[in-house]
């Protein structure tokens, strides 16, 4: 099978560094061949203006939805709206990744025929267990959820048919397009994004195949790039939109998962287990899931709270301990892995939601975050928040109607209701486990919610690590290579690639803080929680430890920008195309 | 002047593969594919070429299923300036592929026919060298410089060959098959690929060019290369040369 070739070609390229050079460079002319350079791009120069009405940044389920329902109204209403949806992701579906039982309430909305248009959605749960693991058992408790009426599903292939969806309705998607800035007028008002150039080497010289980036503008701009999306985390600091909002910080879980196929006979559609308890201590919040979906296949994955305080935890060794626990291994034994792949989700919830709405557009889905953390779903509240900011775009284009509507239209919907009554679940857990499971226990049999007032978080996630002498190091068993896998053989599973000749996208803000602080004060947190080995220290000539980068490994998952404890990495978005290739989580 | 660059959609080059569980063939479902990387280089030199103002016309051809029209949507993307989609749904192996392509290229004189040395999937290293016995026409492999003359009737090429570099000179019409090494192709970018929307793409079915396309060739069994084996440590000399002899064999 082919390695990467384009990063063999670079290497052996790497004498000429010029930025044209065409394969007919050094020829003689005395075969009468007229050489003339290598043109950039034919085309390019001129396309100055590229215009939408309504640019959106992401094809996941928010963005698909707000499309889909742009285009809905469009037809209802005999108008048309040009809609761009722009994707980093080499193919649309490529950087989704999901548990995933699915609440089918707001695509009911959205496609009410969708049953009949041969949805990836097949497998409704069956049975719905949890468990509390310890070492060596697993207790059996009442199940909180009521997944009646949910689907196991992958929600990469469930974003892949939106996005078919959407194209039959008009809705132009560009996979391979990486937003990278904001474009505003002159009266700081959004009025599109800009992508990233292309075709830029290490060192920051143009390579051979370098393309400027483009600037798509829009009249309004609608950020729907999932769990702490690089442009929305810009766009909330600068207009304040926590603050506006009343919100608190956000908090976030890090999802390390893998897709199984297992033994006929051990597979059961539309089972759905979870656990809490072992791996995890007393202190750490977060558990398991197992869905059973279909064709033998099943997701297991393991979701730890970012607030974690020893430093030296690991979650994708956690997670790698889990699959050997009595009650998990024998789902696992005689299977294969299919994919692995990690991102961060929001546990914020009602407390973190911050103001949507910003001059020339809004934020959606998780980019804002709407998970509901007691029920662990946050694809149907995502696809709703999408649907709202479509209809008051319409309104705002064709009639006049105020952006801020959408922060109303919130307020009145079912998203609001339900965040609100599952608000104190969560922040029970800073008190530790039991008093947690006591919450809610009271809050999912009694309260439902109905008290006046709301607890608060703790601190910010990147402020809750412990400083390294507080703890002592953990020992993780190795892995054994049928059930538990190091980081390598998981990363090739995630169909993980980059043009690895590109500057890195994980940027210091401050190049020394590695060495000075993350390392003596901390002992390096971000080479134990990142899901791709991204971060490692290694020994230079002189025999100091230095931080290297490996940004080809990153698979987008943003646990970095949320927990390095001086918030000093950067996540910025790498050339489009590159990422993980998801297909079936 | 007329170019003509074949492409062929294979799965992409950063996916891992996975065979099927009757090992008829590796998992294609909910796999991504794209554009062969070879084809890719193939198309860049006809967009140069056409660049240089030595070609009028860059025409991109694939056989296959219907998906191959986003394959080709791309080459579109990329530069060329139509696209010819044979659809066929059943597996073609390269002499099926030659005799298409063949057909194609009697119906569309072009001057140049470049193709990927080789696809990703099957590595089979044939289509381009088969075409050229059949249409009798001068052939290229493994190109890694190619100098078209102004006159538009000789063209040289280099060839990446396990001796060196082999440099031979062509009349046209030729057929080129391209190596790693020959360009870096151009990234799509969003303009061309809005643009790409407008422009043709004709499609045939065999039964239209009067071809019977039957395989002289049938898979019957894609497995998994073995695992590789760890090593073992041997305490002496001795060790070593008594399983050299009893456990391995070739002593």
């Amino acid at each position: 099978m082919m390695l990467k070739f384009r990063s063999i070609l670079y290497k052996w390229n790497s004498k000429s560094k010029s930025a044209f050079v065409g394969s007919s460079q050094s020829l003689h002319n005395n075969h009468g061949f007229s050489f003339s350079r290598v043109p950039t791009s034919p085309s390019f120069c001129t396309a100055s203006d590229i215009q939408y009405d309504v640019v959106i940044v992401g094809a996941g389920p928010a963005g698909l939805s707000a499309a889909i329902r742009l285009k809905q109204m469009c037809s209802e209403r005999n108008t048309n709206l040009s809609v761009c949806v722009l994707e980093k992701g080499a193919q649309v579906g490529d950087h989704i990744i999901s548990g995933n039982v699915f609440e089918p309430r707001a695509l009911n909305e959205l496609l009410p025929q969708w049953k009949k248009q041969e949805p990836p959605i097949t497998t409704p749960v069956t049975s719905d267990k949890f468990w509390f693991l310890t070492k060596a058992r697993a207790i059996s408790l009442p199940s909180p959820f009521n997944n009646q009426g949910n689907y196991v599903i992958s929600l990469s292939q469930l974003v892949r048919w939106l996005g078919a969806k959407a194209e039959e309705l008009g809705v132009e998607i560009y996979p391979g397009f990486a937003a990278s800035e904001l474009l505003y007028d002159a009266n700081n008002k959004v009025i599109g994004v800009g992508t990233n150039d292309m075709g830029i080497s290490k060192d920051g010289s143009k390579r051979e195949n370098f393309q400027r980036g483009v600037e798509i503008k829009g009249r309004i701009t609608l950020l729907a790039e999932g769990c702490r999306g690089s442009l929305s985390e810009k766009i909330m600091k600068k207009y304040n939109l926590r603050e506006r909002g009343g919100a608190e910080h956000q908090t976030y879980a890090l999802g390390i998962k893998e897709v199984w196929e297992i033994d006929e006979e051990k597979h059961q559609p539309g089972a759905v287990i979870h656990t809490l308890g072992w791996p995890l201590d007393h202190k750490t919040y977060g558990g398991s899931f197992l869905y059973h979906m279909k064709d033998k296949q099943i997701s297991i994955g393991l979701v730890v709270a970012l607030n974690y305080q020893n430093p030296f935890m690991n979650p994708y060794e956690e997670f790698q301990k889990l699959k050997h626990h009595p009650a998990i291994k024998p789902f696992l034994e005689g299977g294969t892995v299919i994919q692995y792949g990690a991102r961060t989700l929001n546990e914020g919830g009602f407390q973190s939601i911050p103001y949507p709405v910003f001059p020339g557009g809004a934020i959606i889905g998780c980019s804002a975050g709407f998970l509901n953390v007691p029920k662990i779903k946050g694809t149907h509240t995502a696809m709703k928040s999408g649907m709202l900011a479509a209809e008051v775009a319409f309104g705002a284009i064709n009639e006049g109607l105020d952006m801020n509507m959408y922060w109303d239209a919130l307020r009145n919907s079912w998203i609001w209701e339900e965040l609100r009554k599952s608000r104190n679940y969560r922040p029970a857990f800073e008190y530790g486990l039991i008093p947690g499971l006591a919450v809610s226990g009271l809050e999912h049999y009694i309260f439902k919610g109905r008290h006046p007032f709301t607890l608060k978080h703790g601190k910010p996630d990147h402020e809750a690590t412990n400083a390294a002498q507080l703890h002592s190091p953990i020992q993780y068993p190795k892995a054994d290579g049928v059930l538990s896998f190091d980081v390598p053989t998981s990363l090739h599973r995630s169909n993980t690639n980059h043009e690895h000749d590109q500057p890195p996208h994980l940027r210091l803000r401050d190049p020394k803080i590695p060495e000075l602080v993350n390392l003596p004060v901390y002992a390096a947190p971000e080479s134990r929680y990142c899901p791709a080995r991204v971060y490692e220290y290694v020994a230079d000539e002189q025999n100091q430890m230095k931080l290297q980068i490996n940004a080809q490994n990153c698979l987008h998952c943003k646990a970095c920008d949320i927990k390095d404890p001086k918030q000093n990495i950067e996540w910025t978005v790498p050339e489009g195309g590159g990422g993980p290739g998801y297909t079936v989580m | 002047m007329k170019i003509m660059v074949g492409i062929k959609r294979v799965v992409d080059y950063a996916v891992k593969i996975r065979v099927k569980g009757d090992k008829t063939g590796v998992v294609t479902e909910n796999v991504k594919m794209s554009m062969n990387p070879f084809c890719e280089i193939a198309l860049e030199e006809a967009l140069r070429l056409r660049e240089y103002g030595l070609a009028s016309e860059v025409v991109a051809v694939s056989v296959g299923p219907s998906q191959c029209l986003d394959t080709l949507r791309t080459a579109l993307a990329m530069g060329a300036d139509r696209g010819i989609h044979v659809h066929s749904t059943s597996s073609l192996f390269p002499l099926s592929v030659a005799k298409i392509l063949t057909h194609l290229v009697l119906f569309e004189k072009p001057s140049l026919l470049f193709l990927g040395k080789q696809a990703i999937d099957d590595d089979c290293n044939q289509t381009g060298q088969i075409i050229a016995g059949l249409l009798n026409w001068p052939q290229a492999t493994f190109a890694s410089k190619v100098l078209l003359h102004k006159d538009k009737q000789v063209v040289t090429v280099d060839r990446e060959v396990d001796d060196g570099i082999e440099t031979l000179s062509l009349n046209l019409p030729a057929v080129i098959t391209t190596d790693l090494r020959l360009n870096q192709p151009r990234y799509a970018t969003l303009p061309n690929i809005m643009k790409a929307k407008s422009k043709p793409v004709n499609k045939f079915t065999l039964e239209e060019f009067n071809l019977q396309i039957k395989s002289d060739l049938e898979i019957l069994q894609v497995t998994e290369p073995p695992k590789r084996k760890p090593g073992v440590l041997v305490a002496s000399v001795d060790d070593l040369i008594h399983k050299l002899k009893h456990d391995a064999n070739v002593i």
